[in-house]
Parts: C-alpha cells; sequence; structure tokens
C-alpha cells in the first residue's frame, strides 16, 4: 500500500507539471471570473458555467487520461520490472492522472464557485464535479486498456464523450416521446443514471431555481434529487461509474502482454 | 538461476516462442542472439513477468514465478527504450525507486551514477534530456540495487564508445560475484570479450545454447563474430 501511495506522489507531481493541466485550470478560472462578473444574476452565471462544464470535464478529463495511459506506457514497463505488482501500478496511475484533473478543476472552478455560494449547492457542484472527473478518467483507462493502438484509444473515448455528451440525451428524448401516453417518471430516473454526464446535469438544475419550470416530472424529480437521499444516490450512482470500469480494467491489465 | 521448461508464447498467429528450455547459472554472461524477430525481446519479457506465457515454466532461483512479484527484487532490468514521466526530475526518479526498493540498510550501488557523472544532470527534467543520456541512467537504474540477476536489452544500441565502455567495465567488475548477466544486442562485436555463454534463438527456439569456448572448438572461429555467423549459416541451411 505505501509503495502505491508513494508511486502515486510521484506521478502526480510529474502531471500537475503538465502544461495541459495548466492550461485546463486557467480556461476554468477565465470562464468563471468572466461569468461571475459580466452577469449580475450570480445563479444564471452558474447555470451557464455548469453547460460548459459538463462539456469540458468529461472531454479533457478523458482524452488527457487516454494520452496519458499511452505516453506512460514504457514507464508502466519499467516500474513492473521492479518487485511491484501491477494492481499497484495502475492504480497509482489511476489516482495520479484522477487526482491532478481534480486539483485543477478545484482550482480553476471550486474557488470562484465557493466565493459566490456556500450552501449546498456549491457543496452539490464541487462533489459532482469531483465524481465525474473520477468517473470519465476510470472509462478513459479502460478505452486505453482495451486498445493497444493510441489512435485507436483515443478513437473510443472520442466515441464515449460524444455518446454520453450528445447522442443519449436524443435518445431519452426519444423515448419519453414516443412513449409520452405512459407514466415514465420512473423510467427517467433509471436513464438518468445511466449517463454519468445527464445525472450531475439533473443533480445540479434540480437545485436551482429553474427547476420551477420543468413541471411535473421535474417537481418529482426535485423533491428526489433535493432531498439528502438524492445526494447519496447521485454520489452512488457516480461512484459506481468509477468503480465498474475500474475494476473491469484492472482484470485486463492484471493478464495484460506488456 | 534462471529456468524455463517448455516455455510457450503465440501473439495471435505468430509464434514467439515454441518450446523453450533453457538454463542460466550464475558466474555467467548469457549473450541472447538472433535476428529480428526471433523471440529475444518475448523471452526477456516473459522472464520479468510482463508478458504472460501461454504454457511452460519459469523458475528463478529455484521458485517457479506466479502471482507473486517479489522475486523481481533479484533483478535489475534495462529496457532496450527508456521512456519516463517528462517532468520527472533525474534525481526524483532515483528517489522514487529508492523509496520503492531499497533493501535493509538503504545500501545501493551507486557506481555508474558516479561513472557517468549523472549527479550534474539531478535537477533536469527527464523531457530535456537526449536519447543516449537517457540509457545511461536507465543502466544505473538496472545496477542501482545490486541484484543477483541482470538483464540489458540492447544495453550498448545508444551509448556514445565511452559510456559504452564504462558499462562493460561495470559488467566485468560484477560478473565475478555469482551474478548472472543476460544481453541482448545485435553489435556482435561489442560483446566479444564478455560474453562467457550463448544462446542463439530463431523463430521461437533455442538453436543452440553453449559456453564460448565450446563455440570456438564447435565452429574452429577465434572471433566471436564469425563463430556466431558461422552458426546462423548452418541453421539457415
Amino acid at each position: 500500500m505505501t509503495a502505491m501511495w508513494t508511486l502515486t506522489r510521484y506521478i502526480f507531481s510529474d502531471i500537475i507539471r503538465n502544461k495541459v493541466i495548466v492550461l485546463y485550470a486557467g480556461f476554468q478560472l477565465l470562464a468563471a471570473l468572466l461569468l461571475f462578473n459580466l452577469e449580475e444574476n450570480p445563479d444564471k452565471a452558474l447555470l451557464s458555467l455548469l453547460n460548459i462544464e459538463l462539456i469540458v470535464i468529461p472531454l479533457i478529463s478523458m482524452i488527457f487520461s487516454t494520452i496519458h495511459y499511452y505516453n506512460s506506457y514504457e514507464f508502466i514497463e519499467m516500474l513492473l520490472a521492479q518487485p511491484l505488482g501491477r494492481r499497484q501500478v495502475f492504480l497509482s496511475e489511476f489516482f495520479a492522472c484522477a487526482l491532478s484533473l481534480v486539483l485543477a478543476f478545484i482550482l480553476g472552478l471550486g474557488i470562484p464557485v465557493l466565493l459566490h455560494f456556500q450552501d449546498m449547492l456549491a457543496f452539490n457542484f464541487l462533489l459532482t464535479g469531483t465524481l465525474l472527473t473520477f468517473a470519465c478518467t476510470a472509462i478513459a483507462f479502460c478505452a486505453a486498456v482495451l486498445a493497444r493502438d493510441k489512435a485507436r484509444g483515443i478513437g473510443i473515448v472520442l466515441l464515449l464523450w460524444f455518446y454520453f455528451a450528445l447522442v443519449y440525451d436524443g435518445i431519452v428524448l426519444m423515448i419519453l416521446f414516443t412513449f409520452s401516453d405512459y407514466p415514465l417518471e420512473r423510467l427517467t430516473l433509471l436513464l438518468t443514471a445511466l449517463n454519468p454526464i445527464d445525472l450531475t446535469r439533473v443533480s445540479m438544475m434540480l437545485r436551482m431555481d429553474v427547476s420551477a419550470l420543468m413541471g411535473y416530472t421535474g417537481a418529482l424529480f426535485k423533491e428526489f434529487f433535493g432531498s439528502f437521499r438524492g445526494m447519496l444516490y447521485t454520489g452512488g450512482i457516480l461512484f459506481l461509474w468509477t468503480l465498474l470500469p475500474l475494476i473491469l480494467s484492472l482484470r485486463i491489465f492484471r493478464n495484460k502482454d506488456l | 538461476m534462471i529456468e524455463t521448461r517448455a516455455l510457450t508464447k503465440s501473439f495471435k498467429r505468430i509464434r514467439a516462442l515454441q518450446q523453450v528450455d533453457l538454463s542460466m547459472n550464475e558466474n555467467q554472461v548469457v549473450s541472447l542472439i538472433g535476428p529480428n524477430g526471433s523471440g529475444k525481446t518475448t523471452l526477456i519479457k516473459c522472464i520479468l513477468g510482463l508478458v504472460r506465457p501461454d504454457g511452460g515454466e519459469i523458475h528463478i532461483n529455484g521458485r517457479a514465478i506466479g502471482e507473486d512479484f517479489q522475486y523481481r527484487s533479484a533483478i535489475g532490468y534495462m529496457p532496450q527504450i527508456g521512456r519516463y514521466p517528462d517532468h520527472m526530475k533525474v534525481g526524483q526518479l532515483f528517489d522514487l525507486l529508492r523509496s520503492l526498493r531499497a533493501k535493509q540498510g538503504g545500501q545501493t550501488d551507486d557506481e555508474l551514477i558516479a561513472h557517468y557523472r549523472l549527479e550534474r544532470i539531478f535537477d533536469q527534467p527527464m523531457r530535456t534530456l537526449s536519447g543516449g543520456t537517457r540509457q545511461k541512467v536507465s543502466a544505473a537504474v538496472a545496477f542501482l540495487f545490486d541484484p543477483k540477476i541482470y538483464i540489458l536489452d540492447e544495453p550498448t544500441a545508444g551509448l556514445d564508445p565511452l559510456s559504452s565502455e564504462i558499462l562493460k567495465e561495470k559488467i566485468r567488475k560484477i560478473r565475478e560475484h555469482q551474478r548472472l548477466v543476460v544481453i541482448t544486442s545485435h553489435i556482435l562485436s561489442d560483446l566479444d570479450d564478455l560474453t562467457t555463454h550463448i544462446l542463439y534463438l530463431q523463430d521461437g527456439r533455442v538453436h543452440y545454447q553453449a559456453s564460448m569456448e565450446e563455440l570456438r572448438s564447435f565452429t574452429g572461429e577465434q572471433k566471436f563474430g564469425k563463430a556466431i555467423a558461422s552458426i546462423m549459416q548452418q541453421s539457415n541451411r
């Protein structure tokens, strides 16, 4: 265990000096400062930030993690020639990558948001953003372990992002429209759980005033997601979105030929 | 020290290793040679646990290797291409490895660090190093923990003649101390005076395994390169 965290610390200190991570944090900080300063109503600014975030966090986390994995290939080989287990090495790479992306998120967006909001909304924002970063990193590592070729790995990850960020909403809308004669509240709840980005969006939106515009389903959702139980649910599902890809990639990585 | 029995490995349709039986012991410097794609790197990676064999056994110091990775504390490995995290400093790499596998008492073999004068670049990040300098770092890492077994994959490939000579001097020095050194290399003349045994691989099979004396008397050639060439010609017939 100690070996794993030692390794994580060294890899982490390498990644946070990476230009991409610095730019990622800087971009978020710039967006937050601009929106909070230009928009008089901080709630509206937060809503705009949320929409940027739901595109940017998954995209950057997934692509950066995939590229990081492929670039570390020879280093991982060298580490595995030392008396270290495969799980230790893999998890160190994962945690170092996820934690540095989370650090960039907290510094770039977390702090400006905390300056304007100090309530459950801000807490929910930080929590879901952090968990979403972990989930996207885990999914990216899974894709990278599956595909030997760098170009193919990045391709898979881009497709996944495209699916979660854009295509999935269309599918959900189509289902809701087709079966609009039936009560769909529970199904919709289930459908949001199958997409980490949507889940984050819903759990944030329903804590904001805009949820007043969402009619009957919105009211039901608000009751659910607004409660503490709803927060546990969101957190739990996002945690599963990290755990399951991670378990799968560990299983593949354990018997992989490097 | 290293023994394999019926070691077999295929990658899709390519049979990289077929029923490889070999044994290597202390006080030997074994040259692992063979044409490109003959299975040298696969063999090394199987021994290091980086590639999982399809069949057969590998014994290191009398124990079969399996899930337990502790056997690798007896091995120092120098890869063909060493790449390290871009922003990690040279000094940090050594710190990291020391904290991961330093023995009780913390004694390490820093001789190559000193001879290559790596302290002078301890503050430089890895990405600024040239290919040759990275090779020197890799060599120093392989020798750092005074292991019983050294596995060096194309060690002199990127090194300038002086650095290559330093490395050879180091190998000469350690080989008398119950150590086993396994070297793969394409450059035959480089290995002439170091090698005690050769292992010739072709198409994933061990074609020839012998000591240098046996090789010389078998082929009638005094020069290592010529002796090898004569073996290669025979196996091509």
